[in-house]
């Protein structure tokens, strides 16, 4: 203990005091209170980042059913809509094809009742035709025959033979 | 985070259990072979001894003295910073500090070799002053001479001494390697917090996470913030000096009681200067305890308030002291054994003792800091708490 107190030493001390102040207070505004403050704040960075990850993650995993959902509602719409489609469909075609079997009837009943009647013309035009012509026919064999007197006769006696006939 | 502290308290109790038997253990032969030199060279110095001048005395000295000599020296504050000296030239390798005394005014001169080793008397503003033991005298005149009192205590007048001695030169050293450290480190923060920091400063980045988790938050509690600087301070204050103590630089900064006795005043301040209302309460009327008791108990917390400051520098002492001589006995054991253990035997074994003490006194290096910084910050936490009242 004696030579405890001899070897203390009030020059060392002093330094020592001095030295310790100087660390506390220059390093203290320098360094410590910096270095204490950014490790704070990268830790509260860290555990802030972390939360939002976790928000992130519970949202996304929220987005995903959500996701699913109106993936099952549209994927459902759709096989309405194609069901609607096809019955429309079916039906358009049923309706297009009466609808054109009834036009094709008219048509042809239509065509028929024409070509009767361009027929009737027809006969008719071509009886007046035949009778036009068999009357110039008669005429001028007529004129031909009656030119010399013995034809004539001839036909009459041939005419009147023939009405006797009937 | 609990497992981890229970194993370092154990850690710490083994190795406090353990010091003494590896010190008594290593330093036995040295001393014992230090009784049967010294009775062999007995006669011979008695009659010498007193005559002789400072430097005749050495030559004197047996293998084993000049060890035991040399190990208290290293102990020992300095005022000449020698790295390594001749034995028989009496040569002593290193620099000259500066010495400063206040005795009638300021004295500012450079010590040297003669001076603090060879008794040489030195004039400075008409003053004589000579160097005896690590400490500096005032002698009449040129050829003035030290007077011992009855116990060879000198009775000669002390100046007051601030010198910028070799602890004093290796606070300097370790405080311009902390600013550089720490303020490398703050700097790399600049760029916000998320930056990493760079070369040694990530190697600190850890420690100061450590003193705040380990030491300060769970001792203090929510106002751990404001003793961060000091407690960081002493921490790595007291990391560095133990570590540069295991240099080759020859330093024995934090073995010096006077360095121990400043860090542990610093703690007791801190401690009584910010103890709250409950912590004075707590000494001087004890809640919760029968009135007797409140006055017997007073005086007992009293004396606790010394005593756990008292602890901390003694500890601190001890610790690093006793690792300093252990290690020097052993690097000794390449001499004085050389005879019984022939010359490479002696430095094979002195190599590979000094070699696991030296990686022990690592440990011991950052433990000791440990153990300041966290009875520190136990203290404090403490004075500064708020007891729910029972």
């Amino acid at each position: 203990m004696e030579k405890l107190i001899h070897d203390f030493s009030l020059g060392l001390f002093f330094w020592q005091a001095i030295i310790l102040i100087v660390i506390i207070f220059i390093l203290g505004k320098f360094a410590w209170k910096p270095i204490v403050n950014a490790l704070e704040a990268r830790e509260e960075g860290i555990a802030n980042a972390l939360a939002a990850a976790e928000n992130a993650k519970r949202d996304l995993a929220n987005l995903k059913s959500d996701n699913e959902r109106l993936l099952a509602e549209a994927r459902a719409e759709r096989d309405a809509m194609l069901n609607d489609a096809r019955i429309m469909k079916d039906q358009m075609v049923a309706e297009a094809k009466t609808e054109a079997q009834e036009q094709g009837a008219k048509m042809i009943a239509q065509a028929q009742a024409t070509i009767q009647a361009e027929k009737n013309a027809a006969m008719a035009e071509i009886k007046n035709q035949v009778s036009s012509l068999s009357l110039d026919i008669a005429e001028k064999l007529l004129k031909d025959q009656l030119s010399n007197k013995e034809a004539q006769e001839k036909l009459v006696s041939k005419m009147l033979e023939d009405v006797k006939l009937n | 985070m609990v497992t981890i502290k229970k194993s370092l308290h154990l850690l710490a109790a083994v190795l406090f259990a353990m010091m003494p038997a590896v010190s008594s253990a290593n330093v036995d032969p040295v001393q014992q072979g230090d009784t049967v030199h010294v009775e062999q060279t007995a006669i011979a110095v008695e009659t010498t001894e007193h005559e002789a001048s400072h430097g005749e005395e050495h030559a004197e000295k047996s293998n084993d003295q000049f060890v035991k000599e040399y190990i208290d020296h290293h102990l020992m504050d300095d005022h000449y910073y020698s790295f390594f000296g001749d034995k028989e030239l009496h040569k002593h390798y290193g620099f000259a500090l500066p010495i400063i005394l206040i005795d009638n005014g300021l004295k500012v001169f450079m010590s040297s070799e003669d001076f603090v080793y060879k008794g040489k008397v030195v004039e400075n503003g008409g003053q004589y002053f000579k160097y005896y033991h690590g400490k500096i005298y005032e002698v009449d005149g040129p050829n003035g001479e030290i007077v011992y009192d009855a116990e060879h205590h000198p009775t000669n007048k002390m100046p007051l001494d601030f010198s910028i001695t070799k602890n004093v030169a290796g606070l300097f050293l370790a405080s311009l390697l902390l600013f550089l450290g720490f303020t490398a480190l703050a700097k790399t923060y600049k760029n916000g917090p998320n930056a990493l920091p760079k070369g040694i400063a990530r190697g600190l980045e850890p420690l100061v996470i450590y003193v705040r988790d380990e030491m300060a938050k769970p001792n203090i509690g929510h106002k751990y913030k404001q003793f961060m600087p000091y407690l960081l301070s002493v921490f790595f204050l007291i990391f560095l000096l133990n570590l540069l103590g295991l240099t080759p630089l020859g330093l024995n900064v934090t073995g010096n009681i006077s360095v121990t006795v400043c860090l542990a005043l610093f703690t007791f301040l801190y401690v009584n200067l910010s103890g709250n209302k409950d912590y004075w309460k707590h000494i001087f009327w004890m809640p919760g305890v029968p009135v007797p008791m409140k006055i017997v108990l007073a005086p007992i917390e009293v004396l606790g308030m010394f005593t756990k400051p008292f602890s901390l520098l003694i500890r601190l002492f001890a610790n690093i002291t006793a690792g300093h001589s252990v290690v020097m006995g052993l690097i000794a054991v390449a001499y004085v054994m050389q005879e019984a253990l022939s010359t490479p035997g002696a430095i094979g074994i002195s190599f590979f003792l000094t070699l696991f003490l030296t990686f022990l006194e690592i440990l011991v290096a950052f433990l000791q800091a440990f153990i300041f910084t966290m009875l520190s910050s136990l203290f404090i936490g403490s004075a500064v708490q708020e007891h729910d009242h029972h």
